[in-house]
């Protein structure tokens, strides 16, 4: 086996796992939103909504979190995992 | 209609995990990769940016003496400076490297600005030690971006930041107007609520 193809296995190799960490991220954000919600499951106050305020209804940190995650999954992630894998 | 303090601290903590993410996706795969597209070159400044221009009404509307509102303000214009040198790089404007420097400075101010505007212990209240932790982080994600910028090629500065920037998203969800830290609240910080 000639150098040159063991060096670009390895760089498939680097690229490919680069990949899956760019595409865990989001995933991996939204478990932690996840998570974080049936750890503390009275900062979501969508749960008991009577007499809440307005911001206690709509700022909701595990939701937050979630939205984070899938933001990142659906805007960011696809296109830079293809861009890696053209590289 | 203003949203209570606390709750401004975990919309910015919102932001600063997006620009988290970013940092962490752009160290691992890269500035050239990440830079390849436009509209991501421009995506981790103009949020750095955004969050310095959402600092101002927080000075305005949320700070209760003058060194408080002298921190937020410190906080506002170096963040827009970093944001705004990096968006020149990105797009040009600027040349030189040094420019790179305004972001070790925002956070190195930014450390130091929370450090000293905050003026009672440790275990105060939670807001207090969250004051005191994020001063201290700020400036450790300050040394990561100044390694970062001396050594560019090594992603562990990178890196670094990014995840210097999950911790500070993580004290900034924590924060409560008045609550307790691992059981301590000084009966001066007044009544606990949710």
């Amino acid at each position: 086996m000639s150098t040159q193809l063991i060096s670009e296995r390895a760089a498939e190799r680097t690229r490919s796992a680069r990949a899956r960490a760019v595409g865990l991220l989001g995933p991996l954000t939204m478990l932690g939103g996840v998570a974080w919600a049936f750890l503390q499951p009275y900062r979501i106050t969508l749960l008991h909504p009577h007499g809440e305020g307005f911001w206690w209804l709509v700022v909701e940190p595990p939701l937050l979190v979630v939205a984070v995650g899938i933001v990142f999954a659906l805007f960011v992630a696809p296109g830079l995992i293809e861009d890696l894998q053209e590289d | 209609m203003e949203p209570p303090a606390e709750h401004v601290h975990w919309l910015f903590a919102t932001g600063f995990l997006l620009l988290a993410l970013c940092l962490l996706a752009r160290a691992i795969v890269g500035a050239e990769v990440w830079d390849r597209r436009a509209w991501r070159a421009y995506l981790w400044p103009s949020l750095l940016f955004g969050l310095g221009i959402l600092m101002w009404p927080v000075m305005v509307f949320f700070t209760n003496s003058t060194i408080h509102m002298v921190a937020h303000g410190a906080w506002a214009q170096t963040m827009m400076l970093a944001g705004a040198a990096e968006l020149g790089l990105v797009r040009g404007k600027l040349h030189s490297r040094a420019w790179h420097l305004a972001l070790p400075l925002a956070l190195a101010v930014s450390g130091i600005a929370i450090l000293v505007h905050e003026q009672n212990g440790w275990l105060f209240a939670r807001a207090a030690f969250l004051h005191h932790v994020l001063g201290w982080t700020a400036l450790v994600g300050a040394i990561f971006t100044l390694l970062g910028v001396l050594q560019p090629r090594r992603r562990i500065w990178a890196t670094g930041l990014a995840l210097t920037l999950v911790l500070i998203s993580v004290f900034l969800y924590s924060d409560r107007d008045v609550a307790p830290i691992f059981g301590h609240l000084s009966e001066r910080a007044g009544v606990p609520h949710r």
